[in-house]
């Protein structure tokens, strides 16, 4: 399917739950209300017409305003790409987990959750990945400051 | 340290000792199976057919601590990594070495201004003998290493005194 006929799909299914498309850049996005992003990406796995079944990347961007979670999908039977875009708030920023539609998306939430604090509700098992366990802040956000020490050792 | 360190005056006997203990230990520096990053590759291109660390009798690589005698540090030390590193050191029997292969072993390289996760050294957390700069070091470059520590070796000594008695020698 061309990216039109994806953003027009996404658009009739679920209305105005999209809140913001762009088709002209490089690549065509979606920014989904937070609250639905779960049900939209279980559309986006099972309809037949869209099969994205691969989740190539779920990641977050720190943008001093907003925090944003990022859903890159791919369908290896259609060879067709969309990107989903959720905007969170910085206080709290909280999102269903997708976890249960692609299993990938277990360690790149928990990746998520490890830099930049986003809590992904529904996720069995959300701990940090890469930080120690008991490491403090999140450190890919903007405000981030790095601890002058850990354990003793210096920083 | 073992039985016999640090308990005899200097004598012909001890001298004699020095000479067997360190050609034993400078011929079999046998260093503990782990790497951290890129480094790890270069020390494992060291350690395959075309540098060949067993050359140096440095090519047995062990998979414990409890049989090794030098720890290669070959890669970039994390805050993560730095609490095992020190619990390997530790489980090492005496006399035991380290090789700080690579930048950010060495100083946190890269890593030195904004690596929130990496130690700024190893040597911040167990004493080091050879430094190997370089971003990774070539193999040749951590055949000198080695080298420079079966000298190091070849200084000490069993007899009451300084470890390194005779610096001048080298």
């Amino acid at each position: 399917m061309k990216s039109e006929e994806i953003t027009a799909l996404l658009g009739e299914k679920f209305g105005e739950k999209v809140l913001e498309t762009r088709l002209d850049g490089a690549s065509t996005w979606s920014v989904i209300e937070p609250t639905a992003i779960r049900e939209v990406c279980g559309f986006f796995r099972s309809d037949e017409r869209l099969s994205m079944d691969h989740l190539e990347l779920l990641g977050g961007v720190d943008y001093k305003d907003r925090i944003e979670v990022v859903y890159v999908l791919y369908s290896m039977k259609h060879r067709h790409r969309h990107i989903l875009k959720c905007r969170l708030s910085r206080e709290d920023p909280r999102l269903q987990s997708v976890e249960s539609v692609w299993k990938v998306a277990d360690w790149h939430e928990r990746e998520t959750y490890d830099m930049f604090g986003v809590a992904f509700e529904g996720h069995p098992n959300l701990r940090r990945i890469l930080c120690p366990d008991d490491w403090e802040g999140y450190p890919l956000r903007r405000d981030y400051k790095a601890p002058k020490e850990y354990l003793g050792m210096p920083v | 340290m073992g039985v016999l360190e640090g308990r005899f005056e200097e004598n012909v006997l001890t001298t004699s000792l020095d000479w067997l203990f360190n050609w034993a230990r400078s011929s079999s520096p046998w260093p503990l199976t782990f790497g951290l990053a890129c480094c790890a590759i270069e020390m494992m291109a060291a350690g395959a057919a075309r540098y060949d660390l067993d050359r140096f009798g440095a090519g047995v690589y062990r998979a414990t601590p409890r049989q090794s005698d030098v720890m290669i540090v070959a890669g970039t030390v994390t805050l993560k990594m730095a609490t095992r590193i020190k619990r390997l050191y530790e489980q090492m029997a005496e006399p035991r070495y380290v090789i700080s292969m690579g930048s950010c072993a060495n100083n946190g390289g890269p890593y030195w201004q904004h690596g929130y996760h990496v130690l700024k050294g190893v040597d911040e957390i167990i004493p080091v003998d050879v430094y190997v700069p370089g971003c990774p070091p070539r193999p040749e470059a951590l055949l000198e290493g080695i080298i420079q520590l079966q000298k190091k070796i070849r200084r000490e000594t069993i007899a009451k005194g300084t470890k390194n008695r005779v610096l001048h020698e080298i």
